[in-house]
């Protein structure tokens, strides 16, 4: 039993130096704040970049980072045509009161509901916040975990940075 | 289980043999994880109660691998507790791997095998799901299949064994779910239902779950299956949104309801309005003796079935989750109700950067219950409440911008919390507490911050009077540095007046963190959705580190 197991992870070691990694987004049914089921596959902005957030609405840092960025989401649009999908993990204590929560402080974001947590694995997403940005490719190209105030402008400057890339391409 | 691995070990093999076309791109797949470590060391404070460990340093650790290719899925995880922090069940005690899985999806149909984590509606009957923090983990191993017929259908069926700590444990469960978007259903022939334009959007779902135990039991006649059914609705449009569900459980003698045979049940409802600037929610929750597990014999968070969180707010400061409520699956009435407004920016009351105010009421009190004396153990009234008040909490909290480098918050709340019923201990009574918080944020540049909250919960009873204060500092992105001392200054024993003071500061990069503390830590419930666990008093060194890869 302990030697399989130790096959087993020696193989997935194997298997890490033999991938190529391209850090897609993984494909998993969450809801729409509508009730819909949404599959992550289908997150998509024609071409231009996207950010996803982890957050939860007992999240005081989330919080704090989701009305930081909703300052300047209008301005972030405009300049690099960003779309932001903010991931709420209430559980079902919670998940009712986030289409309110969201209202009451105006976010403009593209809110998904991951209740069971299924995105979150998905993604390896261990505390939260944590925030993803993908350039217009579906590619992952930065990831942030936490949040300290400021750091929406170091997104931003990623977020810059993806478009340069990919208009020299 | 062995030949779970084979399978999964031949796949990966077979994986890096084989290159497949995708999206005009030559693949391998890809592997992702993260991982997790939380060290302490214990040194001893007899003020706070702190106790030593033979082991002087303790650790739990884990880390997920996961694999995709394409459709194809497949990840373990690795958990390691030498041995395991204090506060954590002591069963979590050495290194193994305690979840692996592989899943299939095509378009309409996805299966499973191995580990998973599943919930049926709100959770009412069923929910696996796993809550490291809280040492929580109570996944399926077995099999799932999720499968959608037409559009709008969505089928689950799960058949399989809980966690528990390194074992599993004896129940076997099965369940099914089924739920219909009825505008997904009908879009198909009549156009005014497609969900781009529907106005009303409505829902309905049903779940059936079983679990089977056989009865070793010398003197009890027990039910060896025991099944429990639920049936939810949920209706939404633009600016409102009502959800309900109702579960109802066959007799289930357990250690937890007192071997009785009365059978459960239990009611969610929920209802909100909101637009831009203004919210109200409304909620309430019945649950009568539905307390469901895989095992008649588990306690605690052990071996869980139903989620059953409390509808009340979930507090994030220190003080005001002092007394953290935490539901009562044997019997429980409980509202909540709240209402934000956001005043405009350049209002009155707005001032130049608005102003949001959040009003939450939330209460819970037992059931009307008679005992009958007999193996039903109780009935209980469905429209009336019972005599005991178990919790209340009134809060109010005003968020302010003052200028765009200073923010400031201002919480007042009123709670009352019956600790004797809550936790399960006796000769404390209720707790009668008035708790402020106010915390202000100032932003020195762009890129360094200072945060600092002042708290004081004040009540003649428990422990009595606390009083918090909090300094932090951050530097974007990388660096936080952050003070805090509680105070326990009104505790009726001059003797346990303490100061529990702690340190500690970060280091982030990217999807890596590190922490490191030094302090004391006060006796106290850790929550997380409404599940809790408690903490013992502690003091030394800690070290946590995360990763995402």
């Amino acid at each position: 039993m302990k030697a399989n197991k130790i096959t087993l992870i020696l193989l997935f070691i194997f298997s890490v130096l033999c991938v190529n990694a391209q850090d897609k987004l993984p494909a998993v049914n969450v809801k729409t704040i509508d009730g819909a089921t949404f599959n992550t596959a289908n997150i998509n902005n024609n071409g231009q970049p996207i950010i996803i957030d982890f957050w939860a609405t007992w999240c005081k840092p989330c919080v704090q980072e989701l009305t930081a960025i909703s300052d300047l989401y209008e301005d972030w649009q405009k300049t690099t045509g960003v779309k932001i999908y903010a991931v709420s993990i209430d559980d079902a204590r919670n998940s009712a009161r986030v289409k309110p929560f969201v209202n009451a402080r105006g976010w403009e974001y593209q809110i998904l509901l991951d209740p069971n947590a299924d995105l979150k694995r998905a993604m390896n997403v261990g505390d939260i916040p944590h925030t993803f940005l993908i350039n217009g490719k579906g590619e992952i190209i930065f990831q942030h975990a936490g949040y300290a105030p400021g750091d929406e402008n170091e997104l931003y400057e990623k977020l810059l940075e993806s478009i340069k890339a990919n208009a020299v391409k | 289980m062995k030949k779970i691995f084979y399978v999964l070990a031949f796949i990966l093999l077979v994986n890096n043999k084989i290159t497949a076309q995708e999206n005009n791109k030559f693949s391998t797949g890809e592997i992702h994880g993260n991982f997790q470590m939380m060290a302490q060391n214990y040194l001893v404070d007899s003020t706070i109660g702190a106790k030593a460990v033979n082991e002087k340093i303790r650790m739990n650790s884990f880390a997920n691998l996961n694999f995709i290719k394409g459709n194809f899925k497949a990840g373990i995880r690795y958990e390691s507790y030498e041995k395991s922090l204090l506060g954590f069940d002591p069963r979590y005690n050495g290194s193994d791997i305690t979840y692996r899985y592989a899943t299939y999806t095509n378009d309409d149909l996805e299966f499973t095998i191995g580990n998973f984590y599943e919930q049926f509606g709100s959770g009412l009957i069923f929910r696996s799901y796993e809550e490291r923090g809280l040492g929580i983990d109570n996944a399926m191993d077995g099999i799932r299949v999720k499968y959608k017929p037409t559009n709008g259908v969505y089928l689950k069926g799960i058949v399989g064994k809980q966690r528990f700590y390194f074992t599993k444990g004896e129940g076997i469960v099965r369940g099914l779910d089924a739920e219909f978007n009825l505008n997904e259903i009908f879009s198909n022939f009549l156009p005014e239902f497609n969900p781009a334009n529907a106005r009303y959007t409505y829902i309905l779902g049903g779940s059936m779950v079983g679990k089977y135990q056989a009865d070793n039991d010398p003197i009890r006649i027990l039910p060896e299956n025991v099944a429990a059914f639920s049936g939810r609705f949920n209706f939404i449009s633009d600016k409102f949104n009502f959800y309900t569900e109702y579960a109802n459980k066959i007799n289930d003698p357990s250690l937890t309801n007192g071997f009785i045979y009365k059978k459960g049940e239990a009611l969610f409802l929920s209802a909100n309005y909101s637009v831009k600037g203004f919210s109200l929610s409304a909620s309430a929750k019945r649950v009568d003796n539905m307390d469901f597990r895989s095992d008649r014999n588990a306690d605690v968070n052990n071996l869980t079935l139903s989620f059953l969180p409390a509808i009340s707010k979930q507090h994030t400061y220190a003080l005001p989750a002092f007394y953290p409520y935490a539901t009562q699956p044997l019997g429980e009435l409980g509202e909540q109700f709240e209402v934000s407004y956001n005043f405009k920016k350049g209002s009155k009351l707005g001032g130049k950067y608005g102003t949001l105010v959040t009003f939450n009421f939330s209460n819970a009190t037992n059931l009307d219950t008679t005992q009958t004396g007999n193996e039903q153990g109780y009935s209980a009234n469905f429209w009336s409440k019972g005599k005991t008040l178990l919790y209340r909490d009134l809060n109010l909290e005003v968020v302010k911008k003052l200028s765009p480098k200073l923010k400031t918050t201002y919480t007042y709340m009123y709670q009352v919390f019956n600790k004797d019923k809550v936790q399960n201990v006796s000769g404390y009574g209720t707790v009668y507490a008035h708790i402020a918080v106010f915390e202000t944020q100032y932003k020195i540049s762009s890129k360094n911050t200072f945060r600092a909250e002042l708290q004081s919960l004040r009540t003649k009873q428990d422990f009595g009077d606390w009083a918090v204060a909090l300094a932090e500092y951050t530097v974007s992105p990388h660096w936080f540095f952050a003070a805090l001392d509680q105070y326990n200054y009104g505790n009726a024993k001059e003797e346990k007046r303490a100061h529990y003071f702690s340190g500690s500061f970060g280091y982030t990069k990217n999807a890596t963190r590190f922490i490191l503390g030094y302090g004391k830590q006060r006796e106290g419930y850790l929550c997380v959705g409404g599940v809790c666990r408690l903490i013992p008093a502690s003091y030394g060194l800690s070290l946590s580190i995360s990763s995402t890869f």
